[in-house]
Formats: structure tokens, C-alpha cells, sequence
């Protein structure tokens, strides 16, 4: 326990928690995005793993890691409009069509990756490039502070950066308020002239855009390499972060390094004599235990507020 | 007024949702034909393996039947979900966690064989009926998502049943991650001589039909499907729908944890899952395809099974990976639930139809 602890309080701890904690952090603010809209998007799984596909991909043929990332964010959008047009136009049920599209992905990525790398299993005969590290000037030079500010991954910073950004974007721009107004009461919004389509279609691209964003790093910054089904749930996690934290930016980015620390703790855990299964399980159940808490809340806030039962009408809080 | 429209009209407005997937399930096909086309080099060989190759031969026959197996059990389990209008897609971990409680309990008894056959089953459909019953107890309760719930929960089957049968049932003196042989007193016995086509088969068949009386011609199934409908509209008729919700699931993973012990008594004979096998997610194709009706999961799990025999014969004999199957498959579902889909050619005929009145 001692062990566990010295290392929870060390510099490689707080390394190891902004490392799990990006690429779910981008995913998370990606689905509060479409969540405000009203549409909540879980296929970020399958967006995540698609970008992180068209990454390897990409920057093993063009040797240029900003194509690798451009090429990637736009196969994540192409796989979003998807899932806006089955959902919006087609009347699709969106969970559906957004596992029908994880599915999708999962099946594409490893049916190219064993033509283009013929390995079903990862990338490693391919020589993909990473994404830079950021050593930020000046404040690298103060000591320790510099050793926890600088020199991580550029998604590192932008992950975080993405919270700032949305905050601006949800609460100081029109398109914000739009996507709020769709998100709360579509019929509402419509009767004033917002279209409600145009809105959610943009919300449901940009949280392509951030999800392709975590999936890149995914194999372009934590690992090296593409791997089948690497994302592993991520997408989902993310997803519950977002319920979590009410689609707020700090509540999300807050329920997103909740996961991340007991992430990092899993495996910090790892190099001890300790069951890997029993490990590994952790966020899921960390994901599950987080549900219960706050759907206890939300239906006790809501039966004071209407004093009634809250089943029949949850139809909606899906 | 006599009737002097179109039989065609009438046929297709009557069918038109069994129209409409199959005109999706042979976009499927077509789409599996072009990627063929487009990259095989050997595109007579890997086509003619694709279509035709699981009825080549009296094993690739068997191996239909026993693919198409587990398929009927997780599509019941969505069928029965769907119906009551529950996106529970835990079935993937229920299957695992009745295939790995039941293997384990099979090796740690012993008991005469037609005891120890029913003990097992039943122990594996107890294991995957207990797993879905917190995501199906949340949503009635406290209206959680019902969906993220499974999804984690998926996750935790994973590597709880690895932890079970990787720390206490691992079969050492093997080279790979596996369990101990199932005595033989818990296999289940096979029906088509040369192939491993055993007797799960036919409880498949038998549940299915079980699980259309259930749904149609029972109190509880009524139900279920009002729940499905319109479960405000449920409620205010004095059903408790918060039991009809658990009961939905319960049974659902139930018969998913059913369908994974029955594939490892009936094919394996042990356990040797390394991950999630993803049975589970092909049964939503199945439901829908099926329009979540539990008889038509039959001729549904049949056709993806002939998909993924052809499929991995496809990647044998030809040039073309297995994986194409799973590229069909999820454009398989995203065009059956986009619900808009040709709604306009029934538009059309509707007006005609009204404008001949």
C-alpha cells in the first residue's frame, strides 16, 4: 500500500494521468458537444478508432505527421456525418446506428489493416510517426513546475485546451446558445428560426472532430502503432464522463480525470504482484459506480421537482 | 367501392417493412460483391467461396448450423430487449459470463451425465440472467441509462470471467490461455455425424419458438411489447412497468448466458476465450433483421451465419480477409434502423393509392 502511495505522489504519476486522461478528455468534450445539442453521439468509440486508423496510415506513407492528423480528423468527421444523417434525416434511432457504426469501424479498420499491413492484429510492419512533444519555453526551465507544465504530447495541451474552447464556444457564441436552444426544447428553437437540423449536424461533427483528435493520439502519441480494436471501450468511457459531468465543460473535463486517475492507478498497480483481470476492470466498474451516484441524484432532484415517479417519463434520458 | 388497386400496391404497403430489409440485406451482398470485385486477384475463387462456399460441402454445412447457433441465442436475448424498447446490448458480456460461470462449475462438480447437462445449462442462463439484472434494476428505478450500463458492464464479464477461469480453472499443462476439459458427462452430445453439430442446435430452435409463445400468446408478453409501445400508455392500464423493464432483461441475458454455455459444452468443450467473442453485437443484426420477432431471429441467424462461414471459407480459399463480414454486417444495421429509408416509394404509393379511392 505504501508502494502504491509513494507513487501516486511521484512526477511519473501526474505524466501517467495526463497521458489515460487525453485521449478520453477529447473524446468526453467532443460528446458534451452533441450531448448539449440533444443528440448524444456514442459512436465516439468508432470515430476514435477510425482516426487513429487513417493516422498510422497516413503518416507511414506521407511521413508528414500533420497530414497523418488532417487526413485522420477528416475520416472521424466522415464517419460523424454519418451517424448525423441516419440519425437526423434517415430517423435512425442515433445509439443504434452508433453502434452499427462502432461495428463499422471496428470491421474496416482491421479488414484494411490486414490488406494494407497483412497483420489482423497491429500496425508494426508500417513505420508510423508520432506526434511532437511540446517543451513549452521558459517555464521548462523552472524546476519541478517545469517538469509537470512541459514537455508532454501536443494533445496533452490541447485536451485541455478543448475545455477552455468549448466553454467559450457553449456559453459566449451565438452558435452556442443555438446548440443549447436545440438541445433543451427543439420545438422552441425551430418556432424562433434556428434550424434545428443545421445546429445538431454541426454539433455532431464537432464532436467528430474532437473524438478523431483522442483517437490520433491514441496511436499517434500514447503508443506507436495501430492495434485492433485499440480504443477498447475508451469511446464509452468518455461517453460516461460526459453523463458524469452534465456535458459542463468542467464537469466533464472533472469526471474525465477521475477515469484517468483510476486508470493511471490500475497500472501503477500493474508492476505489483496483483492479478492483471482484477486491475483492468477497474474504470468500468469506476464508470458504472459513477451512473449509479448520479442517477440516484438526478432522480431525487427530479421527484422533488415534480413529486411524481420518474420511470415513465425517462424515456428522453436516454 | 370496388378494389381496383394494384395487388403489387397492396402487397408492398402490407410487407413493406420485410420488404425493406430484404432489399437492405441484398445491398449487403451487392456491396460484399463490389469490395470482392475491387480487390481480389483471383475474383472468380474468392466469390464463388464467398456465395456458394457454405454449401460446398457436408462440414461447411455442419459449421452453418453451428455458427448459426449462438446467433439464434443472442438475437433472442435483443429481441426480447427491443421489444420492450430496452437498448441493452449487454448480451456480449452475459454470454460471457455464462460461459465462463458455467464452465466453471461444470469442472468443479460431478454428477451422472443428463444431470450434469441440465445443471450446467442452467447454471450458465442463472449466471447471464443475475448479470443483467442491475442495468435492468437501475433503469426502473433510478432511470439510468440502460445502455451505458451494459456497455461497462460488457467490460467487467470480460476480464472478471478471464480473472475466474485464468486463475482457478486453467488448464496449465496446456500451451495456450485455457480451461480444463468439461468432464464428459457435461458435453453436450453431437447429431451430424463428421461435424461438431450438437444437440444445442435444436435447443435453439425450441427456445426460439418458446420465446414467440412467450412474447404473443402470454400475459407477460403482452406485456413487454406494451411496454415497448408505449409505456406511458402502459402505465396508466395499472402495469407495473418498472417489473416488466427488469423481467425484459432478466430473461434477455437469461438466454444469452444460455447461448455461451451451450457453445462451450457443445463445441469447445472448454473454455478458451482470449477476449470478447462478439456474439453479443451480432445478435443486434440478428433482431433486426428479424424486426424483433423471435421465429424470424431463425431465418436470420441463419443468413449472417452463411455471411460468416462464407466469410472465413472467403478468406481460405481466396484473397479477401474475413473482416468484410463485420463491414456488412454494420451497414447491414445502420440501413434497416434508418427507419426513413425508402419511405418515399411507400409515400408514393400510398398517394396513388388515395388518389385512386
Amino acid at each position: 500500500m505504501n508502494a502504491i502511495l509513494k507513487s501516486i505522489l511521484s512526477l511519473g504519476f501526474v505524466a501517467a494521468l495526463l497521458r489515460v486522461t487525453t485521449p478520453i478528455l477529447l473524446a468526453a468534450i467532443g460528446g458534451a458537444i452533441s450531448t448539449m445539442a440533444g443528440s448524444k453521439n456514442l459512436a465516439l468509440e468508432g470515430i476514435m478508432l477510425v482516426a487513429a486508423f487513417v493516422g498510422v496510415i497516413v503518416s507511414a506513407f506521407t511521413h508528414s505527421v500533420w497530414l497523418a492528423v488532417i487526413l485522420g480528423v477528416a475520416a472521424g468527421v466522415a464517419v460523424a456525418s454519418i451517424l448525423a444523417w441516419c440519425a437526423l434525416k434517415l430517423n435512425a434511432n442515433i445509439f443504434i446506428a452508433a453502434i452499427a457504426l462502432n461495428m463499422l469501424a471496428s470491421g474496416v479498420t482491421v479488414f484494411l489493416l490486414s490488406i494494407i499491413a497483412h497483420d489482423k492484429s497491429y500496425s508494426s510492419s508500417l513505420q508510423s510517426l508520432v506526434i511532437p512533444d511540446w517543451n513549452i519555453p521558459l517555464i521548462r526551465d523552472i524546476p519541478i513546475v517545469g517538469k509537470i507544465l512541459s514537455g508532454h504530447n501536443i494533445m496533452v495541451y490541447l485536451a485541455f485546451a478543448a475545455v477552455a474552447l468549448y466553454s467559450v464556444l457553449i456559453y459566449h457564441t451565438p452558435l452556442g446558445l443555438r446548440i443549447r436552444a436545440v438541445g433543451q426544447n427543439p420545438d422552441a428553437a425551430a418556432s424562433v428560426g434556428v434550424s434545428v437540423f443545421k445546429t445538431k449536424f454541426i454539433a455532431i461533427v464537432l464532436s467528430g472532430v474532437l473524438a478523431s483528435l483522442g483517437g490520433l493520439y491514441l496511436s499517434m502519441g500514447y503508443v506507436s502503432w495501430f492495434g485492433r480494436d485499440m480504443t477498447s471501450g475508451r469511446g464509452f468511457i468518455a461517453a460516461a464522463a460526459v453523463a458524469l459531468g452534465v456535458a459542463t465543460p468542467l464537469g466533464t473535463m472533472g469526471a474525465s480525470l477521475l477515469f484517468g486517475v483510476v486508470m493511471a492507478i490500475s497500472i501503477y498497480m500493474s508492476s505489483l504482484q496483483f492479478p492483471a483481470e482484477l486491475i483492468q476492470v477497474w474504470p468500468y466498474v469506476a464508470t458504472i459506480a459513477a451512473l449509479v451516484v448520479f442517477s440516484v441524484r438526478d432522480e431525487r432532484a427530479a421527484r422533488k421537482k415534480t413529486g411524481r415517479d420518474v420511470v415513465g417519463s425517462s424515456g428522453s434520458r436516454q | 367501392m370496388t378494389d381496383r388497386q394494384s395487388p403489387v400496391d397492396n402487397f408492398v404497403l402490407r410487407n413493406f417493412r420485410l420488404i425493406r430489409t430484404i432489399v437492405v440485406i441484398l445491398l449487403g451482398w451487392f456491396l460484399a460483391a463490389l469490395v470482392i470485385l475491387a480487390i481480389s486477384r483471383d475474383r472468380g475463387t474468392t466469390l464463388r467461396s464467398f456465395f456458394l462456399g457454405p454449401l460446398s460441402s457436408r462440414v461447411l454445412i455442419g459449421s452453418l448450423f453451428e455458427t448459426m447457433t449462438p446467433l439464434v441465442f443472442t438475437g433472442l436475448a435483443l429481441a426480447i430487449q427491443f421489444q420492450a424498447k430496452q437498448f441493452n446490448l449487454g448480451a456480449e458480456g452475459c454470454f460471457f459470463i455464462g460461459a465462463t460461470v458455467g464452465t466453471a462449475f461444470a469442472i468443479s462438480t460431478r454428477m451422472p451425465t443428463a444431470l450434469h447437462i441440465v445443471c450446467t445449462i442452467a447454471v450458465g442462463a442463472a449466471a447471464g440472467a443475475a448479470w443483467n439484472w442491475l442495468p435492468g434494476y437501475l433503469k426502473a428505478k433510478y432511470g439510468s441509462s440502460e445502455l451505458v450500463c451494459s456497455l461497462m458492464l460488457n467490460y467487467v464479464a470480460l476480464y472478471l470471467g478471464l480473472y475466474l477461469i485464468n486463475y482457478h480453472f486453467r488448464d496449465t499443462a496446456a500451451n495456450e490461455m485455457t480451461s480444463y476439459r468439461l468432464p464428459t458427462t457435461a458435453t453436450l452430445p453431437r447429431i451430424l455425424p463428421g461435424t461438431r453439430l450438437h444437440i444445442g442446435f435444436l435447443i435453439a430452435l425450441a427456445v426460439a419458438v418458446l420465446f414467440w409463445v412467450f412474447l404473443y400468446r402470454t400475459k407477460w408478453g403482452y406485456q413487454i411489447r406494451m411496454v415497448g409501445s408505449n409505456i406511458n400508455f402502459a402505465k396508466a392500464n395499472g402495469i407495473n412497468t418498472g417489473r416488466v423493464i427488469v423481467l425484459a432483461q432478466v430473461i434477455g441475458g437469461a438466454v444469452a448466458g444460455l447461448g455461451g454455455i451451450i457453445q462451450i459444452m457443445g463445441i469447445d468443450q472448454r473454455f478458451l476465450y482470449e477476449s470478447l467473442p462478439g456474439f453479443g453485437f451480432d445478435g443486434i443484426v440478428v433482431t433486426r433483421i428479424a424486426l424483433n420477432n423471435p421465429l424470424l431471429v431463425i431465418p436470420s441467424a441463419l443468413f449472417l451465419a452463411y455471411l460468416k462461414v462464407g466469410g472465413s471459407y472467403m478468406n481460405l480459399m481466396g484473397d479477401v480477409p474475413a473482416e468484410l463480414v463485420n463491414v456488412v454486417e454494420g451497414v447491414i444495421i445502420l440501413l434497416i434502423s434508418s427507419e426513413a429509408l425508402l419511405e418515399t416509394w411507400r409515400y408514393r404509393i400510398m398517394m396513388r393509392k388515395a388518389s385512386e379511392r
